[in-house]
């Protein structure tokens, strides 16, 4: 177990940012911290990486207390911050050759590991430009290439796709994919559930603190959502389809949306879609089979939670 | 907050890292825009200060044992002496490199990736003061090397060994005191988030210091030790009241520790009985080692002053969360 936690809190005051997390990380896992604003992800980070002191609770990471050996956690543990600064007035290899010092690396050493991560990140030809210049993205890469420095044997990352367009998110996080084959355990968090549900080997659903819901991301649409297939068609004209797509008995669930319905069905029952549709004399424009979404998963559980109250 | 045990047994050196934020720091300093422009306004006042000191010197006083240590009190008017220039300045000057210290670094987002390496808060902490700390020793060095060589050109007249010492010993003290105002502007970057707002406060505190704490050290002698005319001793008591009170700034506690350093005429600080002077030469100056014995409170009050300061903003960093 790389990462664990046992009923790990943080109070400000009155406000309970994280209530009582039991978190289980294996090596080697990518695992997803996910959830809306607030919802205690940053705070849960920074008690992992001892930059907050837990209010109650037990942490360990690599076997090492965060309070208590601090020193010998960080030099194994990479963190990028959600918001990552750098010194603007210096290059892009000044900042990482501060990080070396602060490392302890030795001075050949660190030099042929900056090279090599900034490589990596493919921002060598950039390496002697002040941060100033640098984009939202390329700090981001910046960011990753300081994390890797270290070559850690946890990577934490906090929000690593925020402010990145859709293709720059989607490089980054083929980057951060990539870290698990070097056999790096990564730990990252997002708002953005469509966005990391790829990436993630499992992950946890946090709302309001506690951790609602966790598993691999089939086990949960499978546990949530029911029926494991979407079909999504499009079919003109709609005038009774519903009902006999309904009669289907692989069928739990029709929806109607804009452009045209949305089935949940126990199998891949695309052909006998098909066939029902043409039955009915309508014309068929689309059919396909849709992943399923974390975005649904959480909206539906909570939209039962909220049935349940 | 609760109190967190494991805080006393921490792992490791809390100085790992310490020189890396050192270097880093000091070379921030050196090459900074606001360094440059310390220097230009350092360096101008000095020069126009000792020069209108030699000019004064050369008319007035022709055999002097300690030429030097007059190059650095007189005054001409309207430019102050050197001493006065530098005590004006060099609190400022502290001010100018440490008030945004710490906000700095949260304001570029820079402090939850420092302090994700492996480090302890304190070498963030003691880097940035010593880097601070180191910059104003080598500005007061070239300084004082700038001051004694216009001093050689001007006047002619090399200065004796414990002339010399004297003025290191000076120099000692103005290091002293700039590192106060250090601390000063330490605490102030970590209490307020904004870096105007900091420098605001550091400045606030100066002049505090400097234009009020008189009158106010004043009314409180006179309030605490009240003037009586039947009592003789009252005026005493009023007198030794508000020295106490005044040296609680360390405004005081320099002036009165370079006025005894750099005036071996001084024997005495605070009022003096009669009783006090029996025996002693009027006007014979005193061996450097007596008046270094007498500066020593003073120095090592100046001293204290850092540390609590320092401390002050330990505990402060200690509780703040890393995040904005
Ligand atoms: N220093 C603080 N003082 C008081 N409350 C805080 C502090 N820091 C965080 N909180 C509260 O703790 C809760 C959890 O915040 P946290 O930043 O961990 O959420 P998050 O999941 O990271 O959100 P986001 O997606 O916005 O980054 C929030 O309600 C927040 O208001
Ligand atoms: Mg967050």
């Amino acid at each position: 177990m790389v990462i664990e936690t046992q009923g790990l809190t943080k109070r400000y005051g009155k406000v309970v940012a994280v209530d009582g997390l039991d978190l289980r990380i294996e090596a080697g896992e990518v695992y997803g911290l996910l959830g809306p604003n607030g919802s205690g992800k940053t705070t849960t980070i920074l008690m992992l990486l001892g930059l907050t002191e837990p209010s109650a609770g037990t942490v360990r990471v690599l076997g090492l207390d965060p309070t208590r050996e601090p020193l010998s956690l960080k030099k194994q543990v990479g963190y990028l911050p959600d918001s990552v600064g750098f010194y603007n007035e210096m290059t892009a290899w000044e900042n990482l050759a501060y990080t070396a010092r602060l490392n302890g690396l030795p001075r050949d050493l660190s030099r042929i590991r900056i090279e090599r991560v900034l490589q990596r990140m493919g921002l060598a030809e950039v390496a002697h430009r002040p941060v100033s210049a640098f984009s939202r993205g390329m700090r981001q890469r910046l960011g990753l290439a300081e994390v890797l420095l270290k070559e850690p044997r946890v990577v934490v990352l906090d929000e690593p796709t925020l402010g990145l367009d859709p293709e720059a998110a989607q490089e980054f996080l083929k980057m951060i994919q990539s870290l698990k084959a070097e056999g790096i355990t990564v730990l990252l968090s997002s708002h953005l559930l469509h966005q990391v549900q790829t990436i993630c080997d499992r992950v946890g659903l946090f709302h309001k603190g506690k951790l609602v819901l966790e598993g691999r991301v089939e086990e949960l649409a499978q546990r949530i959502l029911g029926g494991a297939y979407r079909i999504r068609l499009e079919a003109t004209p709609l005038d009774g389809l519903v009902e006999r797509l309904q009669a289907l008995p692989e069928v739990s669930r029709v929806q109607t949306d804009t452009r045209g319905l949305r089935l949940e069905a126990s199998l891949d029952i695309r052909p006998q879609v098909a066939r029902t549709v043409l039955e009915a004399g309508a014309a068929l424009h689309s059919l396909s089979l849709e992943q399923p979404s974390l975005d649904e998963v959480y909206a539906r559980y909570f939209q039962e939670v909220r049935h349940a109250a | 907050m609760q109190p967190s045990p494991n805080k006393l047994r921490r792992e490791g050196s809390p100085w790992t890292g310490l020189w890396a934020v050192f270097f880093k720091e000091m070379a921030d300093h050196l090459s900074s825009t606001r360094m440059r422009i310390l220097e230009v306004l350092i360096l101008f006042s000095a020069v126009g200060a000792v020069y209108a000191g030699a000019q004064t010197l050369r008319q007035t006083i022709g055999e002097d044992p300690f030429l030097l240590l007059r190059v650095f009190t007189a005054a001409q008017d309207p430019l102050p002496s050197f001493v006065a220039f530098l005590s004006f300045f060099l609190p400022l000057a502290a001010i100018a490199l440490g008030f945004d210290a710490i906000n700095g670094e949260y304001n570029r987002n820079t402090l939850s990736r420092i302090l994700a390496q492996p480090i302890y808060r304190d070498a963030l902490l003691w880097g940035k003061f010593l880097a601070g700390l180191a910059t104003l020793a080598l500005i007061l060095l070239a300084l004082f090397l700038l001051v004694v060589g216009l001093g050689l050109v001007f006047l002619g007249v090399p200065p004796g060994s414990e002339e010399v010492g004297r003025a290191l010993l000076f120099l000692l003290a103005t290091l002293a005191y700039t590192g106060v105002w250090l601390g000063v502007a330490l605490v102030t970057s970590v209490l307020f988030r904004s870096a105007a707002t900091s420098a605001l406060a550091a400045i606030a505190v100066w002049l505090f210091f400097a234009l009020f704490w008189g009158i106010i050290a004043q009314l409180l002698a006179q309030a605490v030790a009240p003037f009586d005319p039947f009592d003789p001793e009252s005026e005493l008591r009023q007198t030794e009241a508000l020295l106490a009170f005044s040296r609680l700034s360390p405004n005081t506690l320099y002036a009165e520790a370079i006025q005894v350093l750099l005036n071996p005429g001084i024997r005495s600080l605070g009022p003096v009985l009669i009783t006090q002077l029996q025996g002693a030469l009027l006007g014979s100056p005193l061996p450097l080692g007596q008046s270094f014995l007498l500066a020593w409170p003073q120095l090592t009050g100046l001293i204290a002053l850092t540390l609590l300061l320092f401390a002050l903003a330990y505990v402060l960093f200690q509780r703040r969360e890393v995040r904005a």
